[in-house]
């Protein structure tokens, strides 16, 4: 239970690991001869924005590279043997026993046709570790040390019939099923919202220290690595940019790279009262066909030129409102009103003029964009459809766009699957932009997306804002972010509006129990945050 | 590190560029790739066209030339010998590749117009014009579509448009479950969403956001199809209700010298005739099914690149 390591020789050393990856006919690096070292018992952090290659290194560690990669130098040293130089029947013998792999989507990694119990043992008794009742028992206990509901039944159950966060732990669990010496967490709590977020986290920090397991933390939240890690990595484009101990990381960060990551919660917007509205809905109740109330009573105010933030967890109706708004799902009951008139329930009655003042950004670029159009086709819809341009004016216009997004020309003819994720939300951002829209509903905009790259997000919205004077409704769960952005706030939860107000009004107290809970539990960059916070809720109870 | 400056700027974070390639260029590469297969089926498919393109240039007699000497033995003068009309069996054979590949090829489009077309509405629209139209194509396809292919055919006539129509329209069935299938997964994606929040008309809906990603099972099943439609033009043709004499067509003639087979043990090459038809049917079928093959193994996303 001793957080210091009494053995502190070497468990796992990566020196000059180089790795290559095909695509478009050639071999592409993403690792360039980077140096990693491990002790036992030790979690290293391990941080980027995507594309960095941070989950390549993390595989690597196992001696893996996923199908379309290659090894092209370096070694992984394990136990003093190089796993890259070792046949893939030698490797499988080590993967299973030695080596545990925590993805990031749980909800993906099992199999929905299995127990939970036997998914968890699998692995275990393929490699012989133990005898199968006694696994189970092992797992039954490891449920308990995950501070799961009913460890004695959980395991019965199939994975759908299971939360997310309950998820996630029960694959903490799978992985410490054979008592390895090393486990590799890649973005473990990413997926889920930041009130499961925080139990996840404690009960992954424990078990590995309980039981003096080395770790390898993959994520891209700063905040997150800075509770779980003994030490950071900081990587970009295959290169180790810094590492050091986590206190003296957050502390004195070296190299500008790092310190532009440790910068990026500072956007502040001034909170502007505004009397104007241009969009209201009042008593809203909505439902999906004839299933259960998703929406109850709602009523938001957009003010004029400002931003209102809908703040709240998965399934608490933020996105549901949104479809409210734009028409795709006409209330039960309830009104909308647009710049002071009512607004048409439902999307096919309304005007193209209405249409076009109200434009939508969605939460992940991949699906949002025709991967079949281009730049071009994708930007200049909207131009053609509303305005009616054509021809020189068109192509001039898209540039001027492309140009107010902060990217240039040579975009123009490029498709989605050619962009980064940024540049990705940035041409949603011009095509909402290409209407010419009042009011825009961003839904989770930058939720997909780096740290560094929502900060760009952030300030390209704040800006266009001042510039065009549009509204916003800015549905988001990150309280970082509704900080950064908003005039207003609304939090929702189980399909109520919680609370309404004026930013400072909101994120001062006192506070309704909910949004204490949700405040409470975004994590802070500060090292001791967890533990804080963990002690203030026991000592609620 | 010249890169790793402080500066962040959305023109510089990485994506994968593809190399700009002309049509002409990935054909190539993706050409040198294909396996043994796919050349054969290629090659089988071209050769077909070819024949059926330039059928009066290649032919050694007309379509429906008739000679002095019927069941003539093949020799110099008729490579395989004539029909029991006194028609140059070649010649029938090289023709027929036009007929037959020709209405097969109409007909498969027409069902795919009609199919996909149907297939993309009721994807995007659901609700009761879905259920309408899967109901009255679940009541097609419950009846044999060779024995309701000749009731129709015999209630309409056998012409050539009416054998299009109605194989074209009892085909098309199948590719409405497809393209209703594979049109409803891009119809919930968020993109088709914003088409319809800006006020599109469905037509573009149909056409610009859904089909170029649906594309590449239909193009596959296309190639299907076809031969199905092909094999069911010859099923008809040799029961008699198909292409009409005198228009040459490898159904009627598998029909017309099919009593030959049982001469095989006094004059071998006599029994092959009917062979050669059924033959070409078969050759067809198979190069096409080769290269649909190979053209789903390259769409289909399951395959290992690099191995």
């Amino acid at each position: 239970m001793s957080t210091n390591n009494t053995d502190s020789s070497i468990l796992l050393e990566m020196k000059n690991v180089s790795i290559e990856g095909y695509s478009d006919e050639t071999w592409h690096p993403i690792i360039n001869k980077v140096n990693l070292s491990i002790r036992r018992g030790e979690v290293l952090g391990l941080i980027g924005e995507s594309g960095a290659g941070k989950s390549t290194l993390g595989l690597a560690a196992m001696g893996f590279v996923r199908s379309g990669c290659r090894f092209t130098g370096g070694s992984v040293l394990f136990y003093g043997k190089d796993l890259t130089k070792m046949t893939e029947r030698e490797k499988q013998k080590l993967w299973g026993t030695k080596f545990s792999y925590v993805a990031q989507s749980a909800a993906a990694a099992f199999n929905p046709a299995h127990r939970l119990i036997n998914q968890t043992i699998e692995a275990s008794v393929s490699h012989g570790i133990g005898r199968q009742d006694q696994l189970q028992k092992e797992a039954i206990q490891l449920y308990r040390e995950m501070q799961l509901p009913n460890p004695e039944e959980i395991g019965d159950r199939y994975p759908h019939q299971v939360s997310g966060g309950q998820l996630q732990r029960t694959m903490t669990a799978m992985a410490m099923s054979s008592k390895p010496d090393l486990i590799i967490f890649d973005e473990p709590t990413t997926a889920l919202d930041v009130t499961t977020q925080v139990n996840v986290l404690a009960t992954i920090r424990n078990i590995v220290k309980e039981h003096n397991t080395a770790a390898i933390y993959i994520t891209h939240d700063l905040a997150v690595v800075a509770q779980m890690a003994d030490r950071i990595q900081v990587l970009r484009y295959g290169d180790t940019i810094e590492e050091s101990e986590t206190n003296k990381m957050l502390k004195t960060p070296k190299e500008g790279y790092t310190k532009s990551l440790w910068a990026v919660r500072s956007i502040k917007k001034k909170e502007k009262k505004s009397k104007d509205s241009i969009l209201s809905i009042e008593n809203v109740d909505a439902s999906y066909g004839s299933g259960p109330k998703v929406l109850q009573n709602v009523s938001i105010n957009v003010p004029k030129g400002g931003t209102v933030a809908i703040v709240g967890e998965s399934g608490s109706g933020k996105s549901t409102t949104a479809r409210v708004i734009t028409g795709l799902l006409p209330p039960q009951k309830g009104r909308i009103f647009f710049e002071g008139k009512k607004l048409e329930a439902n999307l096919d009655e309304r005007s193209k003029e209405n249409l076009r003042r109200i434009q939508m950004i969605y939460q992940s670029p991949d699906t949002s964009m025709n991967p079949r159009h281009t730049v071009r086709d994708i930007i200049g819809r909207p131009l053609d459809f509303y305005h009616n341009m054509k021809g020189d004016e068109y192509t001039k216009r898209v540039i001027e766009l492309l140009n107010l997004i902060e990217l240039d020309e040579s975009f123009i003819d490029r498709l989605p699957s050619e962009l980064s994720g940024g540049q990705k939300q940035r041409i949603c951002i011009a095509r909402a932009l290409a209407a010419e829209p009042v009011l825009i509903i961003c839904d989770e905009v930058t939720s997909a997306l780096d740290q560094i790259v929502q900060e760009g997000i952030l300030k390209l919205l704040l800006r266009l804002q001042s510039e065009l004077n549009i509204s916003y409704i800015f549905i988001t769960h990150d309280i970082a972010t509704v900080k950064a952005i908003s005039d207003e706030v609304v939090v929702m939860h189980n399909g109520y509006v919680v609370e309404q107000g004026m930013k400072s009004e909101i994120f001062s107290p006192p506070h309704p129990d909910y949004t204490k809970l949700l405040l409470s539990s975004v994590p802070e960059m500060d090292p001791k945050w967890l533990s804080k916070i963990l002690s203030s809720q026991k000592s609620k109870i | 590190m010249s890169k790793l400056e402080n500066q962040y700027s959305a023109k510089d974070e990485v994506a994968t560029v593809f190399i700009r390639r002309t049509f002409f260029q990935r054909a190539l590469i993706t050409l040198k790739k294909a396996p043994f297969t796919a050349w054969l089926g290629m090659t089988i498919v071209f050769i077909y066209i070819f024949v059926a393109v330039f059928a009066p240039f290649i032919a050694p007699y007309g379509e429906a030339q008739i000679f002095k000497v019927p069941y003539a033995p093949w020799d110099e003068i008729h490579v395989f010998g004539t029909d029991r009309l006194g028609r140059d069996i070649l010649s029938r054979l090289i023709y027929g590749a036009r007929n037959t590949m020709g209405i097969a090829i109409l007909t498969t489009l027409l069902a795919f117009i009609i199919g996909g077309g149907l297939g993309l509405l009721a994807a995007i629209l659901r609700g009761w014009i879905d259920q309408l139209l899967a109901r009255f194509v679940d009541i097609l396809m419950a009846i044999p579509s060779l024995i309701f292919a000749l009731m129709l055919l015999s209630i309409f006539g056998s012409t050539a448009f009416n054998l299009i129509i109605i194989i074209a329209v009892l085909d098309s069935t199948r590719v409405f479950r497809l393209s209703r299938a594979v049109g409803m997964n891009v119809a919930v994606m968020e993109y088709v969403e914003a088409a319809r929040l800006r006020g599109e008309k469905i037509s573009w809906i149909m056409g610009r956001e859904i089909l170029p990603n649906i594309l590449p099972p239909l193009v596959a099943e296309f190639g299907l199809r076809f031969c199905y439609v092909f094999l069911m033009i010859a099923s008809l043709s040799f029961l008699g209700v198909g292409i009409q004499p005198p228009t040459a067509d490898w159904g009627s003639m598998v029909r017309e010298t099919g009593e030959l087979i049982q001469y095989a043990q006094y004059d071998i090459t006599a029994a092959m005739t009917p062979i050669l038809p059924a033959a070409a049917i078969g050759i067809l079928t198979i190069g096409v099914n080769f290269v649909v093959d190979w053209f789903l193994y390259l769409t289909s996303g399951l395959k290992d690149e690099h191995k």
